[in-house]
């Protein structure tokens, strides 16, 4: 099997596990963003808290979080891997450089803007996740059966302007990390054709790097305006 | 014109280097900026000085030996072109101008602004090349390549092996150098037979060398002085990945 570690160890190879981790976690926004629109509907968080206890209890979700929790650790570390290999390809830096002559600011500065998307999911996992796995949830009663009440921990933090905010520049970071992203995934698999790179391009920059972190924004955005009585 | 000229000067590997500043007050705007380098030496020479060491040799633009970083820019502020066919009329009277090596840790400085890249001639070693005996020459039509299919290998073979995508790359990554003369081959009849070793040594020597990983910022392409497609990049990626996943070689 030397060839699987060897694989792996080169630097393509470890684009590649970035590429697969990363195209993986950009398919799950769109399934927790989609999730999450129950937060508009004006129910009180009835379908909200049904959708959390399906999301908590069906099987192949409960998989596939795993999943999902293995692929932002190995998307991080293997960023760290590649951060440090890179830079020690240059062990001397430019005196004077102009790279924004040549490239986009995003490319350039992955490494931070996901080191800034890892600290919001930590804070967001602490705030909700945590809660609702070994926190004190609420429960709330429909139809004679009990459902945790995680619509009454997300109006409480969001009640706070400070963590809206913290929310939608997270959601900033979320979508110039994936214009740059969600394009290069494709690229590092060596998916590039003249037919389908436009559309690769256009779905990254306007769905992934624009439409889900505004819906997303305006999900703290809505329950803030609710929870104060502005809307 | 008037020039103010910071300068790389390092004397060799192990000394640390650092900017020196000249002034040059006669250069023509017609001048390469090679030339204005000449003009700079011949001052130094005499003034007894020790002169600016830097790479050149065609002086136009096709053999890849002048590597010089200018402006915070691989081969200066102009696209498509290497330094010696950048003018002084690029710039303007009273500018200072900041001259630095190549930088890279595949790259290291021989001395002021030449440094060694024979990190490429070891990855092309590693197998950029057809190994079949060339005899007399066959008939041009014997093997029917689409005109178009041509085309693209010829632009991958434009590459001149400046080593400015490894200059402008911001993880010193040579992945368009690697993938220009990976791509050349594999998609020439002649060159297909290889293609799966040819890949896989050659990926392995890029690392070997320590070149850094590619980011796909596009700097390099943008630097490049024969404007190189990222196209080649992926299909590298696909001859690699593919050799990898189907090649007989369970080694590595």
């Amino acid at each position: 099997m030397a060839w699987v570690t060897q694989t792996l160890s080169s630097s393509l190879g470890r684009k590649v596990i970035m590429s697969l981790t990363g195209l993986f976690l950009s398919t799950f926004l769109i399934v927790h963003m989609a999730g999450n629109l129950q937060l508009f509907k004006a129910d009180g968080g009835r379908a909200f808290n049904e959708y959390t206890y399906f999301m908590t209890h069906n099987p192949l979700i409960i998989t596939v979080s795993y999943l999902l929790y293995t692929s932002i650790l190995v998307h991080a570390l293997m960023a760290l891997v590649l951060t440090r290999h890179n830079s020690a390809s240059r062990p001397v830096k430019y005196a004077y450089s102009k790279p924004e002559a040549n490239s986009p600011w995003a490319s350039r500065n992955m490494g931070i803007l996901g080191t800034v998307l890892l600290v919001f999911i930590i804070i967001h996992m602490r705030t909700f996740w945590y809660e609702m796995h070994f926190g004190s949830v609420p429960m709330a009663e429909y139809d004679g059966k009990q459902y945790k009440d995680l619509y009454a921990v997300v109006k409480v933090a969001f009640a706070e302007w400070w963590y809206v905010l913290l929310y939608v520049l997270s959601m900033v970071a979320v979508g110039y990390h994936l214009a740059h992203g969600f394009q290069s995934g494709f690229q590092t698999l060596g998916v590039r054709h003249p037919k389908y790179t436009p559309i690769i391009e256009t779905v990254g920059r306007y769905f992934f790097a624009f439409i889900i972190p505004a819906a997303f924004a305006a999900m703290p955005i809505y329950v803030f305006l609710q929870v104060h009585g502005i809307l | 014109m008037k020039i103010n000229l910071k300068v790389w000067r390092q004397k060799n590997n192990n000394t640390p280097g650092k900017l020196v500043e000249y002034q040059l007050d006669n250069i023509s705007p017609d001048m390469s900026f090679l030339e204005m380098f000449d003009v700079l030496n011949g001052e130094l020479t005499k003034k007894g000085e020790e002169i600016v060491a830097f790479d050149h040799d065609c002086r136009e633009g096709i053999c890849g030996s002048c590597s010089m970083y200018i402006n915070g820019r691989a081969h200066g502020p102009q696209t498509g072109a290497t330094t010696c066919q950048l003018h002084m009329r690029s710039f303007n009277d009273g500018d200072t101008i900041v001259v630095e090596p190549w930088r890279a840790r595949a790259f290291p400085v021989i001395k002021d602004l030449v440094v060694d890249r024979s990190a490429f001639d070891r990855v092309i070693q590693a197998g950029g090349y057809v190994s079949v005996n060339t005899g007399s020459a066959r008939d041009a039509n014997e093997i029917l390549i689409p005109r178009t299919v041509a085309d693209e290998a010829m632009d991958a073979a434009a590459c001149i092996g400046c080593g400015a995508c490894v200059a402008a790359c911001k993880n010193a990554s040579a992945m368009l150098f690697v993938s220009a003369k990976v791509s050349q081959l594999a998609i020439l009849p002649q060159g297909k037979a290889e293609s799966q070793q040819r890949a896989e040594r050659m990926v392995a020597q890029m690392d070997a060398e320590g070149f850094g990983a590619c980011s796909f910022t596009g700097a390099c392409s943008v630097e490049c002085p024969k404007s190189i497609s990222l196209d080649h990049i992926a299909r590298m990626n696909r001859e690699y990945l593919g050799a990898k996943l189907t090649s007989d070689n369970v080694q590595g």
